[in-house]
This record gives structure tokens, C-alpha cells and sequence, in this order.
């Protein structure tokens, strides 16, 4: 009875703080992203006031927001693509051919994964400067290229895309380099004696056998890319020229100061249903039949 | 024989294509990354001219200007405190928190974790807006009562939230590994006579170093990368952290030209990661098979 108490004493002062912490900067706020949504509370005044749905209907007519919201969804899909194919495609020659310099590859891939994204932007408005101080536009002029005004409001979500691709390349192709090594090296030697070229063993064997890990890592890649685009957005653009580079996350930020915390929560409530509804539908559409080695 | 060597050319060759484009994508990786600390030591003068062209001498006046005038040097000093203190209260609560939700059966076990697994999916960029309402709220009570605030512009505060908004993810690691341990060390450890804190400390804690290592390590990339927890939890601008800091200097400078600050202030904030990963780029490489869920 008393090592039972003993026990019970002990579980609880080890769960206990971070059940705490974990309720009152998480769970709370995340409660409070809803409730405040259906509130109307200004930027100075903290007395709120039950409007129902009214915010969300606003939102439904708000042009700007659902800009946002678009050029959100077109990074998601365009950074996925680029990133997941290129991450896969090197993983795989990297894992399957004996080069030298492996580990020098896989160490300056990783880099661009621990630099700070105001880091990140820095070197890109470095990269992307109008004029021919630019790095871009200095390499285009070897060329005979004019020059381009990269963060303009025509090509501003494809710097954007450039950059977060940029970022995020090293760290899915070392995860991807771990999972293939896994996979036995005996099966890609008998299909080489069927005479299966390295692409067929890609798609018909490295592929089909990490798939658990890249269905975690696409349900994953939604939310970070969410995150991941309004940091960009606010240490490169600021969600400029002209809102061409606003994202859905960095207008609720906006909309906080311009529109009280209600409306910014209601835009909140947006972006976490959609993210949860787009990592459910990948988490379906991906799913395939575990297969073992 | 002829068809022999016309595969091991084609195999050549392949191999030929392969080197170029990894050695083209490292290169388009250093290249942006070296040119950055090679402006960093230009003259205003030099950042008009071609962008290819070597520094004339070391200009390190630049770094002078940002760590004195630009601030950079408290900015640092709040960065590692912060840093520091968040690693620390994140360690102290996670530690023990995943070794018993992993391997002791207790009321509510199932709860607690499928709780922390779901904290996996928040995404801590809109919860931030009602932490700082929260705060803001708790200060102003604060000051009727005392006459005083303490919740907004308070680096321990930022702390405990870093702390507070990574425990899903290290605690997910963290009993991932626990619950890889066999039930005999403790059982060993109780006949001998142990206590449960002793047994969790001395034998349990030791074990789990490669684990540990890993946590610190993401942790420490993100709260030492981190700008907008902070930017929104500290309204004092003087008592931001290097990278909000340095957001800051880069849009201010821009519109003032002068780039060799700027590019200084950013070779300070790569410095401590870049020195820090190449020491550990093993461990941190190799962590990665568990760290997959990193948002």
C-alpha cells in the first residue's frame, strides 16, 4: 500500500509540470483560437462582445483574405512538389550508387535546414536584388539577359518558392537517404539480374518500401509548409508589392492590428481547419498496403 | 567483349552526370552562403559594384558597427539567454514526463499521450495571438493588484513558452526511446534497493544520452532561430533576440544602403550554427530517422 502511494507520488510529480505547461501555453490558447473567433474584441479594448458567425461571414466576402488563402494553397502544392521529388530523386541516387564524397554531400545539403529563415532571407535579397548588384540578375547579364525584378509583383511567389524549396531540399533527402539504406540490398541485386533499369528499381522497389515514410512526411510537410511560408513571407516581402506575396497566416498577423483579435481568429480557425482537412486527404489519398522487407 | 566496355563507358558516364548535378546543387547551396560572409567584410562603397568581385580588404568595422551600434552585441546576449534557459526548463519537464508516460501504467497514461501526440499538430504561429492576449490580460490585472507587470517583455516568460510549445515533439521522441528499454533495468535497480527517483536518474537518464543529444540539438536550432514568439511576446524592441533583431536591422538598413552591417549582423547569427553543426553533424543526421515529424 505504501510503495503503491510511492509510485503514485512519483508519476505525478514527473507528469505533472509538463501536463501544466503543456495545458496552459497550448491547449488553452489553441481553445482560446476558437473561442475568441466567434468574439468581437479590438486591438485596445479587451472587452468582448459574442457576435456569432459574423466574423467568418465577413471573412467570406473578404478579397484579400481569400487571396491569401490562394497563394497559401499554391505554395503548398508547389513547394511540396519540388521539394518531394527532388529530396526523393537524390536520396536515391545518393543511397544506391557508391560515390566519393558522400558524406560531404549529405553534410552541405543539410545546411540550409539549420540557418534561421531571416537568415535565409537576407542571402535572397542578396540573390534576388533588383539591379545588377544582384546576384541572379548579375548571371543573367553574362547572357545578355535584362534584368528581372525578382520580389516585383509578377515573379515574387516563384522567389518564394525558390527559396523555401532551397530550404527545405537538405533535410528531406537526409531523411529519405536513412530510410532507403534500410531497404536490403539483396532485392535490388536480383531485379538487377531480371534485367529492371535503376529507374524501374526506384518506382518498383525504393519507392513501394518507404512509403510509410513519405506518407508521415507529406501529412507532415502541409503544416509546416503553412508555417514555414508565413516566416518566409514576413522576413522576405512582408506580404508585398501590392498583397502579391500575402499568405493566409502573416494576414490574420496583420489583420490582428486592423481588425481586432476576433476577425485574425476567425482567420485562424480557417487555416487550422484547412490544414487539418488538406494532412487528412494526403494521409488518405496516400494510403497504400504496408509492404515489409 | 566490346559489349562489355560500351556498358562500363555508359556506366561512366552516368556516373560523370551524377557528380556534376550533386556538385552543382553544392554549389548553388555554398555559393550564396559563402558570398554572404565574403559581403559581410565589404565597403558601402563595394556593395555597388559587381557582386562577384572580392572584397578589397577586410572591412571588419562592419562587425564593430553591428554588434555596437546596431545593437547586435545585447541582442546576442538575450539569444543565449533565452536560448539557454528554454533548453534547460524544457529538459527538466520533458525528462522525466516522457520516461513515465512510456513505461509506467497509471490512470489517464492513454489520455496524456494521445494528448501530446495531437499538441504535434498545432501550429504554434496562431496560438502565439492568444498567449500574448493572455499575458497582456495577466499584466493588467497584475498592475491593479501590485502595482506591477511582469508577463510581456520578460525573457523567462519566452522561455517557458519555447519550453512549453516544444514539449509535443520532445516528448514524442524522447519516450520513443524510452519505451525501446527493457523492463529489467528497473527491475534490477528495485531489488538492489533503488527508489524510483534514484532508479530514473542514475540508470535510466545516463542511457538515453544519444537521445538527448538529438533533443537538444532540434531545440536548440529552433529557439535559437526563432523571431516570432518573440517578436509578439516582447514589445520592449531592446530586449528582442538576434534573429528578430536582425529582421529588424535588415529592413531598416535597406532603406539606409548600408549593406556591411547588415551582412554582418548575419554572418553573427550563422556563426554559433554553422560552428555548432559542424561538430555534431553526425549526431544530428543520425537523429533525423526519429526526428521526422519536425514541423
Amino acid at each position: 500500500m505504501k510503495s503503491n502511494l510511492k509510485r503514485r507520488a512519483f508519476v505525478f510529480a514527473c507528469v505533472a509540470p509538463a501536463v501544466i505547461l503543456f495545458t496552459i501555453f497550448m491547449v488553452v490558447p489553441t481553445f482560446n483560437v476558437f473561442r475568441l473567433s466567434l468574439f468581437q474584441r479590438s486591438t485596445f479594448n479587451p472587452e468582448e462582445t459574442f457576435i456569432g458567425l459574423q466574423n467568418f461571414e465577413m471573412l467570406m466576402k473578404d478579397a484579400a483574405f481569400i487571396r491569401s488563402m490562394q497563394n497559401m494553397l499554391l505554395l503548398i502544392v508547389m513547394v511540396t512538389i519540388f521539394t518531394m521529388g527532388t529530396a526523393l530523386l537524390f536520396a536515391g541516387i545518393l543511397t544506391r550508387e557508391k560515390l566519393k564524397g558522400q558524406n560531404f554531400f549529405r553534410i552541405v545539403f543539410y545546411i540550409p535546414n539549420i540557418l534561421s529563415v531571416v537568415v535565409i532571407s537576407g542571402i535572397f535579397s542578396a540573390i534576388y536584388a533588383p539591379d545588377d548588384t544582384g546576384m541572379l540578375n548579375s548571371i543573367l547579364g553574362l547572357f545578355g539577359g535584362k534584368n528581372i525584378a525578382w520580389k516585383g509583383e509578377q515573379h515574387v511567389m516563384t522567389s518564394i518558392v525558390i527559396a523555401m524549396v532551397w530550404q527545405a531540399i537538405g533535410y528531406y533527402m537526409v531523411m529519405y537517404m536513412s530510410s532507403m539504406a534500410a531497404v536490403p540490398e539483396s532485392l535490388y541485386e536480383s531485379a538487377g539480374l531480371d534485367g529492371a533499369s535503376r529507374v524501374a528499381q526506384f518506382f518498383q522497389i525504393t519507392i513501394p518500401l518507404i512509403w510509410t515514410n513519405i506518407r508521415t512526411t507529406l501529412t507532415f510537410f502541409v503544416i509546416s509548409t503553412i508555417n514555414m511560408a508565413y516566416l518566409f513571407v514576413t522576413a522576405m516581402t512582408g506580404g508585398g508589392p501590392n498583397r502579391a506575396s500575402n499568405v493566409a497566416l502573416f494576414y490574420m498577423y496583420e489583420q490582428k492590428n486592423k481588425s481586432g483579435y476576433g476577425y485574425a481568429m476567425a482567420i485562424g480557425v480557417v487555416i487550422f481547419l484547412v490544414s487539418f482537412g488538406l494532412s487528412a486527404l494526403v494521409n488518405k489519398v496516400t494510403e497504400r498496403e504496408v509492404l515489409e522487407y | 567483349m566490346k559489349l562489355k566496355s560500351e556498358a562500363n563507358s555508359g556506366e561512366r558516364l552516368y556516373k560523370i552526370f551524377i557528380y556534376v548535378v550533386l556538385g552543382l546543387l553544392a554549389v548553388l547551396i555554398l555559393v550564396p552562403v559563402l558570398w554572404v560572409v565574403m559581403a559581410s567584410v565589404k565597403e558601402t562603397v563595394e556593395h555597388y559594384g559587381n557582386p562577384w568581385a572580392l572584397p578589397t580588404h577586410l572591412h571588419w568595422q562592419n562587425f564593430v558597427d553591428a554588434w555596437n551600434k546596431a545593437d547586435m552585441g545585447a541582442y546576442m546576449g538575450h539569444s543565449v539567454l533565452v536560448t539557454g534557459l528554454a533548453l534547460v526548463i524544457l529538459l527538466v519537464v520533458a525528462l522525466p514526463a516522457s520516461y513515465c508516460l512510456a513505461r509506467f501504467k497509471f490512470v489517464g497514461q492513454k489520455f496524456f499521450n494521445t494528448c501530446f501526440m495531437a499538441g504535434l499538430f498545432i501550429n504554434v504561429n496562431y496560438i502565439v495571438v492568444p498567449i500574448y492576449l493572455m499575458l497582456a490580460d495577466g499584466d493588467k490585472w497584475l498592475k491593479n493588484f501590485l502595482g506591477n507587470t511582469f508577463l510581456l517583455n520578460n525573457h523567462v516568460v519566452v522561455a517557458i513558452v519555447y519550453a512549453a510549445t516544444a514539449l509535443p515533439f520532445t516528448i514524442y521522441l524522447l519516450s520513443s526511446y524510452f519505451a525501446t528499454l527493457p523492463h529489467d533495468f528497473e527491475e534490477a535497480a528495485y531489488i538492489d534497493g533503488a527508489g524510483y527517483w534514484r532508479t530514473m536518474l542514475e540508470i535510466i537518464f545516463p542511457m538515453a544520452k544519444p537521445s538527448i543529444i538529438t533533443v537538444v540539438l532540434f531545440n536548440f536550432l529552433s529557439f535559437w532561430n526563432e523571431y516570432i514568439i518573440v517578436k509578439t511576446l516582447v514589445v520592449d524592441k531592446d530586449l528582442w533576440t538576434l534573429p528578430a533583431g536582425l529582421l529588424n536591422l535588415m529592413q531598416a538598413q535597406q532603406s539606409a544602403a548600408e549593406y556591411g552591417p547588415m551582412y554582418a549582423g548575419l554572418v553573427l547569427v550563422m556563426l554559433p550554427v554553422l560552428i555548432l553543426y559542424m561538430c555534431v553533424q553526425k549526431n544530428l543526421t543520425k537523429g533525423m530517422t526519429v526526428g521526422g515529424l519536425k514541423g
